[in-house]
């Protein structure tokens, strides 16, 4: 069993939390004693952060459309697939038909390889995430 | 936040103005109690009689959508009893006879009649605020959800500036941000005008700069919004998208525009841990790892950038966006390739100046760091604007009053308010699938008042259908004195009682924010 000091992934307090790791598995998640924002104490929501990790609903394989239904596929194929179409709509519109949306669940160096992404490759500002909602 | 959390604590008078804060931001609200067990007074603007309203010493249940009528009648009295702090005024803001002409103006009997609140409560919390040495206001989505949400924002900074109510510590303005790293997406430039530490794209040397260091010419013009995007309906500029992490299909308002945005898209690829509402419309989805399998730095709201560490591998075949952003930009020719996301922060660090000093081994240590954080050696900033605002001298912008875009009339007899629960997160992807979360609360309910519930003769738990001019949803009921009669309130929590299908599909001009908090419904026992 391993103990793995994180931040909590729910609201933007920013608990510090311990996950509970055990046989390749998160079994539990406790409060941070001193932590600044936690201060050994967590919302209902912190306290079962653990519980959605391992659902049998999590994606595990990539999906492509095929025949109108979403079915299990390689990275290799999803990959190939997305940048093929991306920047074949990309080439047609001069980038300006490419919408990308990033995410306030994601790390900040996922959302800054994503806004390079999208400027430097797909050559558009059509950026923009949920802050509004 | 202008402050830090814990600041909070140690105020003399608590502010809260749309926020609903026991339920959404829970450790904020824990300061605030506490401040309160130390002798603080808590003033709460709200329609509903949240937990927190209930704890005020002032609760100011206004009108949906009357907050800079009463944030401006709050200023006049503040103006007539002498409490304005001249000093700061006269020092570190401008503009500020515009304000104080217009509210010369102000009629103050017509703020009581247009708010719905007495005079003399907008009084006693006037001067509650302006007579304190430290005073903090805590808004949220209450605030910024409406129509005139930018002039909201500028009315409590008026309210603030006014009063001195700033420039010290637990003392300042504080929006509360809503998910874990929303905060960090808008300073990594993940928004349509600037790239990351809010510089401009439109400006010449920032754009340079991003030119040289990336190697690529870059477009100056701002891009499309998120609601620019996913409401241009079939015929739509937005000919593909790339969703990672979001869910648009649940999240956004007016959720038939959004259906048909996206499935008349030529493709659309989505990055997500679950199958969600908008991963079922995609042509390719990802499977990507969770917060639990990845490293890198969420910043929260008061500012602090705080490790993410993994406790496992990636389960199955998951890999984390950023492996996928990658691998897409080595097919399309454009290498983006690092050892670590150590590595990436280091390129933030040197393009981004309020993130100039952080670096994953000095954020190893102790409790991260809080921007601005200039370099190296920077220790970090608890809270904002000590000696001068990001702009120089803090401008007063007058705010009028901006009726909501549709209030309840005949045919829609009601207003309904959308919020927040405390068992619930956003579209519920994560937890709607904890199974402990899910015990406590499993299904939307609408807050509908006993005078209101005795008219149309339902009682709790029954279903009823809502009904707005863009669509209908089912849900049970809730008889509630949280909210006053002609209200009705819920969530957007539940997939299968989608509120966004009902919302108004307007919104702020300026900041691109929709009106989220008031509509007009009509509610019939099915």
């Amino acid at each position: 069993m391993r103990d793995v000091l994180t931040t909590c992934a729910y609201c933007g307090c920013g608990c510090g939390v311990y996950l509970h790791e055990e046989q390749g598995r998160v079994i539990g998640s406790t409060a941070s004693r001193n932590h600044p924002v936690s201060r050994n104490n967590l919302c209902v929501k912190g306290w079962h952060l653990h519980e959605f990790i391992h659902h049998p609903d999590r994606l595990t394989e990539p999906l492509i459309r095929k025949k109108g239904s979403l079915q299990p596929a390689s990275w290799g194929e999803a990959l190939d697939y997305t940048a093929r179409e991306l920047g074949r709509i990309r080439d047609k519109t001069a980038g300006q038909g490419i919408g990308v949306l990033s995410s306030a669940k994601c790390t900040n160096e996922e959302n800054y390889l994503l806004q390079k992404f999208t400027r430097a490759v797909l050559k558009t500002n059509n950026i923009d995430h949920c802050a509004r909602l | 936040m202008t402050n830090s959390i814990n600041e909070i604590e140690n105020a003399q008078v608590i502010l809260v103005s749309g926020s609903n804060t026991t339920e959404a931001h829970p450790q904020v609200a824990r300061r605030m109690l506490t401040a309160v067990d130390r002798g603080a007074k808590l003033i709460v603007i709200d329609p509903r009689k949240t937990v927190l309203a209930e704890a005020a010493h002032i609760h100011l249940a206004i009108r949906p959508g009357t907050d800079i009528p009463l944030l401006n009648g709050m200023m006049r009295i503040i103006l007539d009893e002498n409490l304005v702090d001249d000093l700061f005024v006269e020092m570190r803001t401008e503009n500020y006879y515009q304000l104080r002409d217009m509210l010369y103006r102000l009629d103050l009997d017509e703020v009581a009649r247009i708010t719905g609140v007495e005079l003399d409560k907008i009084s006693r919390a006037a001067q509650l605020y302006a007579q304190a040495q430290k005073a903090v206001i805590c808004y949220c989505l209450g605030i910024t959800q409406h129509i005139c949400g930018t002039r909201n924002v500028q009315a409590l900074a008026n309210l603030a500036m006014m009063t001195g109510n700033i420039e010290k510590e637990d003392t300042g303005v504080d929006p509360l941000r809503g998910q874990n790293n929303v905060q960090g997406a808008c300073d990594m430039g993940a928004l349509p005008a600037v790239f990351p530490s809010y510089q401009p794209v439109s400006n010449d040397d920032y754009r340079e700069k991003f030119e040289a260091a990336w190697n690529v010419d870059l477009s100056p013009t701002p891009g499309l919004s998120l609601l620019e995007m996913t409401h241009g309906g079939k015929d739509g500029p937005i000919r593909a998208m790339f969703i990672m992490g979001e869910n648009p299909m649940l999240s956004d308002p007016v959720l038939s525009k959004v259906q048909e945005t996206l499935t008349h898209l030529e493709f659309l690829a989505v990055s997500d841990i679950f199958l969600s509402e908008t991963a079922q419309l995609a042509h390719v989805v990802f499977p990507a790892a969770s917060f639990a399998e990845k490293t890198g730095t969420f910043t929260n709201s008061e500012r602090r950038v705080q490790m993410v560490r993994p406790a496992i591998a990636p389960i199955g075949n998951c890999r984390t966006d950023g492996d996928i952003i990658s691998a897409l930009a080595q097919r399309l020719d454009y290498p983006m390739e690092y050892d670590s996301p150590a590595e990436v922060m280091e390129e933030i660090a040197m393009l981004a100046p309020i993130y100039g000093g952080m670096h994953h081994d000095r954020l190893e240590e102790g409790w991260g760091l809080q921007w601005p954080c200039w370099d190296r050696s920077h220790p970090g900033t608890p809270f904002l604007h000590k000696y001068y605002f990001t702009r120089g001298r803090g401008h007063f912008v007058p705010a009028d009053h901006e009726p909501p875009s549709e209030l309840p009339d005949k045919t829609y007899p009601l207003l309904l308010i959308t919020g927040r629960i405390y068992h619930h997160y956003h579209t519920g992807t994560m937890t709607r699938r904890s199974s402990t979360l899910n015990r406590e609360c499993n299904a939307a309910l609408l807050q509908v008042n006993k005078a209101d519930a005795d008219r149309l003769q339902v009682r709790s738990g029954e279903m009823v259908t809502v009904t707005s001019r863009r669509g209908m949803i089912e849900v049970a009921v809730e008889i509630s004195d949280q909210v006053q009669p002609g209200s009705v309130y819920t969530n957007f929590h539940f997939a299968e009682a989608p509120i966004n299908k009902l919302c108004i599909d307007t919104w702020d001009p300026q900041a691109h924010c929709p009106e989220f908090k008031v509509c007009a419904v009509k509610v019939a026992k099915k």
